[in-house]
């Protein structure tokens, strides 16, 4: 089954922001290495003598690649759905990232802002990915919102710290089957990103855990072959765990066995 | 007049944001634009005049997660 965001075929289920990398070289090399098909971008304020940005733009644009944009950083409805519209213009994409952070030190998802800006920014005809909790309430107004994506936290952004709540994922997967669902920041290491995969969500989207490793191309081919393990896996169907041994090996034929001391 | 400029107040002679872009040297850049906390397309910005004390935003494509 191949993955869609909104009718658009994306051809692999890790998904990278572009953001911490030791060098614009590097970030290309490392995309490029992960086989991503997608990268998360962002728009900040330009010095008219830096021109920061159109140099960044253009290493982009060499990656032949999706782009979303995201509204980091921005705490009320009114900062992200502006920020959003600046993104629109600047990247020629509809699509968003749509975060409203609520904490600092959580970076945690603000979500009744949330929910507002994505109902005015599905009305301006945006097709919005919110990065969200794992509540399904919250989960459902965004769908009714006009969203076709969530994208729950793992744990907060840039933690490293993998699934703080895997039974709400569960949970969260279980009860929207058809919606694609990404886990969305927190992942720290290939096999936190394999476990997510392995329970069925569509795509994980990461930066930190890429761009901050030793090795940052090698690290994108890691993710990249966790997140296909992890998703051959759920497609093939796990075991289901159970509390008692069971051998493997056939009992029976078993040399010197005897059904007395069995 | 008084603007304040990606968070820098500065004095222009700019009747209109298109006038403030060109001032500043944004002609060519790829840029999108603010204008107290409400977004201002490119083909608006010729018919946005500015005011004392507006608040402008410009931004342009950056790395992000």
């Amino acid at each position: 089954m191949t993955l869609k965001f909104y009718e658009t075929e994306i051809g692999a289920r890790l998904l990278i922001g572009t953001a911490l990398y030791p060098s614009p070289q590097i970030l290309a090399d490392a995309v490029k290495a992960s086989g991503s098909q997608l990268v998360t971008v962002s728009v900040r304020r330009e010095a008219a003598r830096e021109r920061a940005g159109q140099g960044f733009w253009e290493i982009i644009k060499t990656l032949d690649v999706h782009v979303l944009p995201n509204t980091a950083g921005c705490k009320t409805v009114k900062e992200a759905v502006t920020t959003a519209h600046m993104a629109r213009e600047l990247f020629e994409t509809d699509w968003v990232k749509l975060e409203v952070i609520a904490n600092d030190d959580t970076l945690q998802p603000e979500v009744f802002g949330l929910v507002e800006a994505a109902r005015i920014l599905n009305g301006d005809g945006f097709k919005v990915f919110p990065y969200m909790t794992e509540d399904l309430g919250v989960a459902e107004k965004l769908v009714s919102a006009g969203c076709e994506v969530l994208m729950p936290w793992g744990a907060p952004i840039g933690s490293g710290q993998g699934l703080a709540n895997p039974m709400a994922l569960k949970t969260m997967r279980a009860y929207f089957p058809d919606i694609p669902l990404v886990v969305d920041a927190g992942i720290g290491a290939p096999s936190h990103a394999a476990r997510a995969m392995e329970m069925g969500y569509d795509a994980i989207l990461l930066n930190t855990a890429i761009a901050k490793a030793g090795d940052p191309v090698k690290m994108g081919r890691a993710f990249a072959q966790a997140i296909e393990a992890g998703r051959l896996a759920y497609e093939s169907g796990l075991m289901e765990p159970r509390d008692m041994a069971s051998p493997s090996t056939p009992v029976a034929g078993t040399p010197f066995f005897n059904i007395d001391s069995a | 007049m008084k603007v304040i400029v990606n968070g820098e107040t500065m004095k222009t002679r700019a009747r209109n944001l298109d006038d403030l872009v060109a001032a500043l040297g944004f002609t060519d850049a790829k840029i999108a634009t603010a204008i107290n906390g409400d977004f201002v397309p490119a083909t608006a910005r010729e018919e946005t005049r500015l005011s004392e004390n507006d608040a402008i935003e410009i931004v342009t494509p950056r790395q992000g997660g």
